[in-house]
This record gives structure tokens, C-alpha cells and sequence, in this order.
């Protein structure tokens, strides 16, 4: 019963051309043509997951930075990384990406700086920045989720903030930390095809400018919208893996 | 440090959380070997006069000197923390870490120890709360009255000059209550200067050189057991002891 309600409901879809106007032909493996244009969409993984792993790092590296002194018991330390997190969540992900590649280097130009940033820097600054608010609330709530007898003991055997930190409350925090975090990767994997209007040449970029010479946008973003499938089932299932690794060695 | 003076010199102390007044003009003074039990009805301010000895809670007004050091700036709270151990109600052990690691922390990233030097001092201490065989296991895996022990031998691996206990035993299940108060009573056999806030009457009797009696923020008595048990002054120690003598 299940296959023929598939077939039906592909026939019904296809049917919609069944003047001739459906063309799988462009993604074809079995042409040479479809087997280059696959190739050529293909190609695109490498920029998108290296564009994602990077801005990732460099989110978690922001995020903690952010989020240690806004857990502080002084509120002019707190402040600043409030006022970071809330500008940074109510900027959306593509002005701020305009900004940063057109608009960042001319800044950094009046104060002496002379870099030009391209596109894939400019699409990872941009997500890293953006994420980053994100990550750094992640942080705060696996360290707050801390018993604060915890701080108490490591102050009473004389560790320091730097000490009770490293030795203490982050490691039993980084199981409750790294999950989200992970699972915040997805986000930055699909806020990651913004970075085609700049420019960068990843997953979606070449979908759009093989759809120009093609012209055969539904065969091409279907492609794509499994190319992001595939991309994202194979983080979730490294979630949950974590998920149940951190979970089970809880209180050994 | 300054041999002469007493271990814990509190004057004028006054604590308030928000507008709750919790602890209201506390003088104490505890003498070099001394050992004080403090007990009082819930929310009398045992705790938080305890806690701002080794400034786990800052104190609005009054002083406070350990051993020679009066409470001023995060210097001087380190410097009092270094000479001051500290024993939970929640035990408070690292869960990741095992029970030696837990002992030598405090050794190896205060102190600077060698690793071998902190894992001998733990060794011993561990031999001294009679759990040396568990020196390899996590927290989880030990009974509440052994984790309660490992903490008291991970305050002595920093051999502090005085102890604080907060209702050490309040936590655990009656058959363990015993095996963790002799370990404090060996302690005080051994001249250790300690303050314990406990409800262990019987433990007070025998170990206590001085009973303190807290309400409402304050002391209201405070004198040698005997004379604290049998003969207590005010109306409302009289009340408290008899409620929980009744036990
Ligand atoms: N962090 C806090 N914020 C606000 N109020 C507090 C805080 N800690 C304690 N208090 C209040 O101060 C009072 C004294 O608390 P404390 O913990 O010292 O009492 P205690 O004598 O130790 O009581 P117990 O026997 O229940 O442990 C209580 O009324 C408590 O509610
Ligand atoms: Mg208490």
C-alpha cells in the first residue's frame, strides 16, 4: 500500500509537467552534462562545512568570552555582555552580513587598518558574531546549572575563578554545554547559504548560478534542499550520540 | 601566626540579605583550640555567621580577624581562606573527580605540591577518616557518611588552623551519623579550633568546650555545656533544648 501512495503522490507532482516541462535530465548522473552539473553542485559541501566549522570555533570562542563575565556579581561587569548579547540577537543575519563585507572594511580603513575581507571571511565573521550570542547563553546556563556548593568547596581548598573555572564547573558543565552546542551547529549550517548573496561560492551559490544557465530551478533547489538533508540529518545523529555519551557517565 | 591573640576575634557583625536582618550585632571570640557547637531553630543565622568567617558571604558591618588577620580586601579574605576548612551539609565533593583527585586539587593548584607530595598528605589524611581503599573511586560511588568523610580529609589536606562545620551530619541517614562525628570528635581529641553547627546533643556534650545559642540573628546564650545543658539561662534556650531533647 505505502509504495503506490509514494508513486501517486510523485506521479501527482510530476504530473504538473506532464506537458514535458519536468527535467531531471540537468541532474542526470547517467549524461555528462547531469553528471557535471551534479558535480558541479557537489563541490559546493567543502566551502559550506568549512565556512560552518570555522564560524562554529570561532563562536564558541566568542560565546565563553561574553558569557563569563556576564555570570559576574558585579553588575558593571555583567553589563557589557548583556548589551552584547541582546544588539547581537536583534540584528538580522543579512544586514549585518551587507554590513560587515561592504561596509566593515571601509571602517577599518579610516582607523589605519588596511584589509580587504572577502567573502568567506566576511560570510564568518558575520555567522560567528551572530552565533555567538547564542553559544554564550548556552554557556550560562550549563555553568549556572552548577550547584553553587561547588564554587563554595573549590573557594574553601583555595582555588581561584581561573582554577575553580578549568578544574571544577567546567568540566561537569561541558556535559550539559556540548549537546546544544552541537545542535546549534545546524543553525549556523543553514544560516551558512546567507553567504551566497556575498558571493561565496558554497551549497547554494552554485544552485542559484546553475539555475541561471540551466534554467531549471525546481530540479536544481530540490538537489539543494537534499544537500542541506543529507548535511543536517548527519549533525543530528552526531547529537544524539552525544547526547547519550554525556549522559550516561553523568555521576561516574 | 600572632600566637598571642584568639583564633576568631567577630565584633559589631551585622549581616542583612536585602532588608532581612540576618545576623545582628554578633561578638564572638574563639580561643586556639576551642571547640564551639552552635545550635538554634531554622533560619537563626547559623549558617551565614559561619560562612562570613571564610567570607563565603560578605558581612555589611562589624570586623572580623582569623588568627591575626582582619578581614579587609581579597588578600586578606585568600590569607584567612588558607587557614580556615570548611564541611558542608551537601558534602560538596567534585563529582568528576575521584576521591584523591578531590583531596589533591586544592594541594597542587593552590599550594603548588608535587603531585607525589599531594597524593602522600591525601593518603594519610584518608587513613585518618579510615577510607584509604576508596582513594580511587568517584564520589557516587561511596555511601553519604564516607563522602562526608572525604570532605572532612579534603579541608584537613590544606591543613587549616580551623575548622567550620555546617550541620555535618543533617544530610546523612541515621546509622552513618555516628561514623562521621567521631571522625570530628577525633579531631577535636587532637586539639584541632573548631566551630560546629550541629543538633547532635550528644556529640556537643562530650566534644564542645562552649555551646552558643542563636535566634532570630543574635546569640542569646552561650556557656560550657554543663552549665548550658542543665542549668540554661534564658527562656527561650530552655524552650528550644527541651523541643529537641524530646527526640
Ligand atoms: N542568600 C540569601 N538570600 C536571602 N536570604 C537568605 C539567604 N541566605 C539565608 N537567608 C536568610 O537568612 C536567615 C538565616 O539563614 P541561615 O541559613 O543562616 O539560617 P540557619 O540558622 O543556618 O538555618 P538552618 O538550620 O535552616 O540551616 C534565614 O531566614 C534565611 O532565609
Ligand atoms: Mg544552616
Amino acid at each position: 500500500m505505502k509504495p503506490i501512495l509514494a508513486l501517486t503522490a510523485l506521479l501527482l507532482l510530476t504530473g504538473c509537467g506532464a506537458a514535458g516541462n519536468w527535467g531531471w535530465y540537468v541532474i542526470n548522473p547517467n549524461t555528462t552534462q547531469g553528471a557535471n552539473n551534479i558535480k558541479f553542485l557537489l563541490n559546493g559541501f567543502g566551502a559550506t562545512i568549512l565556512l560552518s566549522l570555522i564560524a562554529a570555533g570561532m563562536s564558541m570562542v566568542i560565546g565563553l568570552m561574553v558569557a563569563l563575565p556576564g555570570m559576574s556579581s558585579n553588575r558593571w561587569v555583567r553589563l557589557p555582555s548583556r548589551i552584547y548579547i541582546e544588539f547581537v540577537r536583534a540584528i538580522p543575519l543579512l544586514p549585518m552580513l551587507f554590513w560587515v563585507f561592504y561596509g566593515l572594511p571601509v571602517v577599518l580603513k579610516s582607523m589605519g587598518i588596511s584589509v580587504s575581507i572577502d567573502a568567506f571571511w566576511g560570510a564568518i565573521i558575520t555567522l560567528a558574531i551572530s552565533d555567538s550570542a547564542f553559544t554564550a547563553e548556552i554557556y550560562r546556563s550549563g555553568i549556572q546549572s552548577i550547584n553553587k556548593g561547588q564554587t563554595e568547596a573549590a573557594k574553601t581548598v583555595g582555588l581561584n575563578y581561573r582554577q575553580t573555572m578549568r578544574y571544577v564547573i567546567l568540566p561537569q558543565a561541558i556535559k550539559r554545554i556540548l549537546p546544544p552546542l552541537a545542535n546549534q551547529f545546524i543553525y549556523i549550517v543553514k544560516m551558512s547559504a546567507f553567504a551566497s548573496v556575498i558571493g561565496m561560492q558554497e551549497l547554494t551559490r552554485r544552485a542559484n548560478e546553475l539555475v541561471v544557465t540551466e534554467y531549471r530551478p525546481l530540479e536544481i533547489y530540490t538537489l539543494l534542499i537534499f544537500e542541506y538533508l543529507v548535511l543536517v540529518l548527519a549533525i543530528s545523529f552526531f547529537v544524539r550520540w552525544l547526547e547519550r555519551k554525556m549522559g550516561s557517565d553523568e555521576s561516574r | 601566626m600572632a600566637q598571642g591573640g584568639p583564633a576568631i576575634e567577630i565584633s559589631g557583625l551585622n549581616k542583612w540579605y536585602g532588608d532581612y536582618h540576618a545576623l545582628k550585632d554578633i561578638d564572638l571570640q574563639v580561643e586556639h583550640g576551642e571547640r564551639i557547637v552552635i545550635c538554634g531553630p531554622s533560619g537563626s543565622g547559623k549558617s551565614t555567621l559561619i560562612r562570613c568567617v571564610n567570607s563565603l558571604e560578605a558581612h555589611n558591618s562589624g570586623s572580623i580577624t582569623v588568627d591575626g588577620i582582619a578581614m579587609k580586601d581579597a588578600a586578606s579574605v585568600d590569607s584567612i581562606r588558607s587557614e580556615v576548612g570548611m564541611v558542608f551539609q551537601q558534602f560538596n565533593l567534585f563529582p568528576h573527580l575521584t576521591i584523591l583527585q578531590n583531596l589533591t586539587l586544592g594541594p597542587i593548584k593552590a599550594r603548588g605540591l608535587s603531585k607525589a607530595d599531594a597524593d602522600a598528605r591525601a593518603m594519610q589524611y584518608l587513613e585518618r577518616v579510615r577510607i584509604p581503599d576508596q582513594a580511587h573511586k568517584k564520589p557516587a560511588a561511596l555511601s553519604g557518611g564516607q563522602q562526608q568523610r572525604v570532605a572532612i580529609a579534603r579541608s584537613l589536606c590544606m591543613e587549616p588552623k580551623i575548622m567550620l562545620f555546617d550541620e555535618p551530619t543533617s544530610a546523612l541517614d541515621p546509622e552513618m551519623i555516628s561514623e562521621v562525628l567521631d571522625v570530628i570528635v577525633d579531631l577535636a581529641e587532637d586539639g584541632m579550633t573548631m566551630i560546629v553547627v550541629t543538633h547532635e546533643m550528644g556529640f556537643a556534650r562530650k566534644a564542645a568546650d562552649r555551646m552558643i545559642f542563636m535566634d532570630h540573628g543574635e546569640i542569646i546564650e552561650s556557656g560550657v555545656p554543663d552549665q548550658f545543658f542543665n542549668a540554661p539561662k534564658s527562656a527561650r534556650t530552655k524552650q528550644f533544648l527541651s523541643q529537641i531533647l524530646q527526640h
